[in-house]
């Protein structure tokens, strides 16, 4: 009992973390069948995302083949560990280590997608500002003092935040972010930046569930044979039972 | 020549073990009711669910992992390595919550036609002993993925048999293993799901059936089919040739062999079920959140609790139960009572007819109220409480239990409706 309590109270912050993410989201129109969608996807996880974050549960060779690259160039140019392309996608960042450097590990993001939504994840790489306070000079909208830099910085640059103060009817005040000024000082334009984050969200969407297109596909050939089953089945009754009225 | 070897064949095996007569007996001169309606699908559907769970848990158990270390990887190693191991996972957790949306069902029927009244007693009290294995079948089942909701899941339910008195804590520790749960409770939560609790179901459901064919099926009008020997007209008897089990010391009215009348009718039952089940299992498996809930997309951590614990849909009206109530130990005890007063229906309810076609208003309007205070418990159950949904709950426990002390009360002395002799169909 005790060390449930210990670790109730240290996961106090955490909570308050949860609760307070009633931030509106912006809707991600990703498209799993755009596979240069998926490709770019790829390519910036593996580039800006997989130092730290593994996506552990899916292969190497498993994304290229769903997506339609070739062995060799995944080898040259999107595997930067020394894994054989059939092994996890996992990283070498020591988890004590991490857990130092930014306060928690690196969480693996095989399955963010499915767990906060992409939505969430869409809205998140665009809500990061700036915030001298904070180790890494960043905040985020949407996760707030979030132990995470700005990485996709060098696309998007850091815009700053406009903040207004309200009083509520307790007469507390709150000071609120209102909207993020982009400075469009990174390599990308405001709409370039937004498309390079929805590839990268349907590249997340993607690894959650790397089956979802053949999922999909099959349920329609499953019911179309259900559904005659059915006629047949309803046909059958039909005559055996012509005997009872 | 062939027949001649296959009838050889089929005598050789009768004079051995009872074949053809037990074929008869249950299936091809079994007799029932020619008035089963919609409601009579789900006993067969409940069967077919038990089936797909065993099968896909087999071959799900062959890939999956059950250790901390190990769990929630594997799932996801059926999910992406196992050829169609992402649909055998679907199958058996859209299976999951298919079991009891039938086994409700089921229930529900049983609730309206009065099958539980006497001489089907140990019918319901089989039937409901099946419903509570389910239940700890689903629980365990759900600790094993080893999820958030996994987690936390379990954390809650387990530490609710803290609040009895005395043995509270022991019991606790005894059914974790551990003083968290941890790897000692999923490897005993697993031994109980795949062994211990699927035995007691298959055992459960053979004797629901051995007592329903001793006493015969209720149907939708409550009247019996078995009536004194020599008292029924041929006609009403029928052309069809029962089992002498059953015609030997009754006259049988109204009824049609189970076979094939109710084989192909339950083959149109499945196909139309199995559509619906496979629109959830190929388009939308996460059943919105409610079948397969997004914090369990993340492995179990001991240090940090998900905003909201709540838990699988079919627990919720009984979990709003718990909740309604302020005192821990007050509120499991209701907890317990809103599942432990159901095995007393049969003897709650004192009126001599069965079916809600012949009964009062009163028992129409006590049904309806019952059925809705258990949907708004489910909702509730589901959301995070506020006071005014705690208040919600609190009226709506009010109607679950109020049902059954209003039909104590009423049954006795029920102004109902003349019965008909003979089945309406």
């Amino acid at each position: 009992m005790k060390k449930l309590l210990i670790a109730l109270v240290a996961l106090l912050p955490s909570l308050v973390f949860a609760a307070g993410t009633a931030v509106h989201l912006d809707k991600a129109n990703y498209d799993l069948t755009d596979k240069a969608s998926l490709q770019n996807g790829a390519k910036l996880f593996m580039n800006y995302c997989s130092a730290c974050h593994s996506t552990a549960h899916q292969r190497y060779q498993r994304v290229a083949t769903d997506l339609g690259i070739p062995d060799q160039l995944m080898k040259d140019n999107l595997i930067f560990t020394n894994s054989k392309i059939g092994e996890l996608m996992t990283n070498s960042m020591d988890k004590k280590d991490a857990a130092k450097w930014f306060g928690n590990a690196p969480l693996d993001l095989t399955l963010e997608a499915r767990l906060r939504g992409p939505d969430w994840i869409y809205t998140y790489l665009r809500s990061f500002y700036k915030d001298p306070a904070r180790p890494f000079g960043v905040n985020n909208v949407v996760f707030k003092d979030v132990g995470m830099p700005h990485v996709l910085e060098e696309l998007q640059g850091i815009p700053t935040a406009v903040f207004e103060t309200t009083v509520d009817e307790k007469g507390v005040e709150h000071h609120q972010v209102v909207a993020l000024e982009s400075v469009e000082s990174g390599e990308m334009s405001s709409d370039e930046y937004d498309r390079a984050v929805l590839d990268l969200v349907n590249f997340l969407v993607y690894s959650g569930e790397p089956n979802k297109l053949e999922r999909q596909s099959l349920g329609f050939w499953v019911i179309g044979f259900l559904i005659i089953l059915f006629v047949l089945s309803y046909l059958l009754k039909k005559e055996y039972w012509r005997d009872i009225h | 020549m062939l027949k001649k070897l296959a009838m050889g064949g089929i005598d050789w095996i009768d004079a051995r073990i009872p074949m053809t007569d037990t074929w008869n007996k249950h299936l091809a001169q079994y007799p029932t009711p020619v008035n089963f309606n919609f409601w009579y699908f789900f006993g067969s559907l409940a069967m077919l669910v038990l089936v797909n769970q065993i099968l896909t848990g087999i071959w799900l158990t062959m890939h999956y992992n059950p250790s901390a270390e190990g769990a929630f990887a594997s799932i996801e190693y059926i999910m992406r390595d196992v050829p169609y191991g992402w649909l055998l996972r679907y199958m058996h957790s859209t299976g999951a919550s298919a079991f009891f949306v039938v086994i409700y069902l089921h229930m529900f029927r049983g609730l309206i036609y009065g099958s539980y009244q006497k001489p089907r007693e140990l019918i319901w009290i089989f039937g409901m002993l099946i419903f509570l294995v389910l239940m700890a079948e689903a629980f365990m089942g759900y600790l094993l993925p080893w999820g958030q909701m996994s987690f936390w899941g379990a954390q809650v339910i387990i530490s609710l048999f803290g609040a009895i008195p005395v043995i509270g804590d022991d019991l606790t520790l005894w059914i974790r293993g551990d003083y968290v749960i941890s790897g000692a409770t999923l490897n005993r939560f697993f031994a109980l799901h795949v062994v211990a609790l699927p035995l007691a179901l298959v055992a459960l459901v053979f004797l629901h059936i051995v007592a329903l064919h001793e006493v015969g099926s209720n149907n939708p009008d409550g009247v019996e089919i078995k009536q004194k020997k020599g008292s029924a007209s041929e006609e009403a008897k029928g052309k069809f040739t029962f089992h002498k089990q059953y015609s030997g010391k009754k006259d049988i009215i109204d009824a049609i062999p189970f076979h094939p009348y109710f084989t192909v009718k339950d083959i149109m039952g499945v196909s139309a079920f199995l559509i619906c089940f496979a629109a959830v299992i190929f388009f939308i498996p996460e059943g919105g959140g409610f079948f397969l809930e997004p914090p369990n997309f993340e492995a179990a951590n001991g240090l940090k609790t998900p905003a909201h614990i709540a838990p699988v849909w079919y627990y919720t009206p009984y979990y709003a139960i718990l909740r309604a109530i302020p005192d821990k130990l007050i509120g499991v005890v209701f907890f317990g009572g809103s599942i432990a007063i159901l095995f007393l229906l049969p003897w709650l309810d004192r009126c001599k007819v069965k079916s809600i076609r012949y009964r009062s208003w009163i028992h129409k309007l006590n049904i309806t109220q019952f059925i809705i205070c258990f949907i708004v418990l489910g909702v509730l159950g589901a959301l995070a409480a506020t006071p005014l949904y705690t208040l919600i709950a609190q009226i709506a426990s009010v109607g679950y239990f109020g049902f059954f002390i209003a039909l104590f009360l009423y049954s006795k002395n029920e102004k109902t409706k003349p019965l008909p002799t003979r089945l309406t169909h």
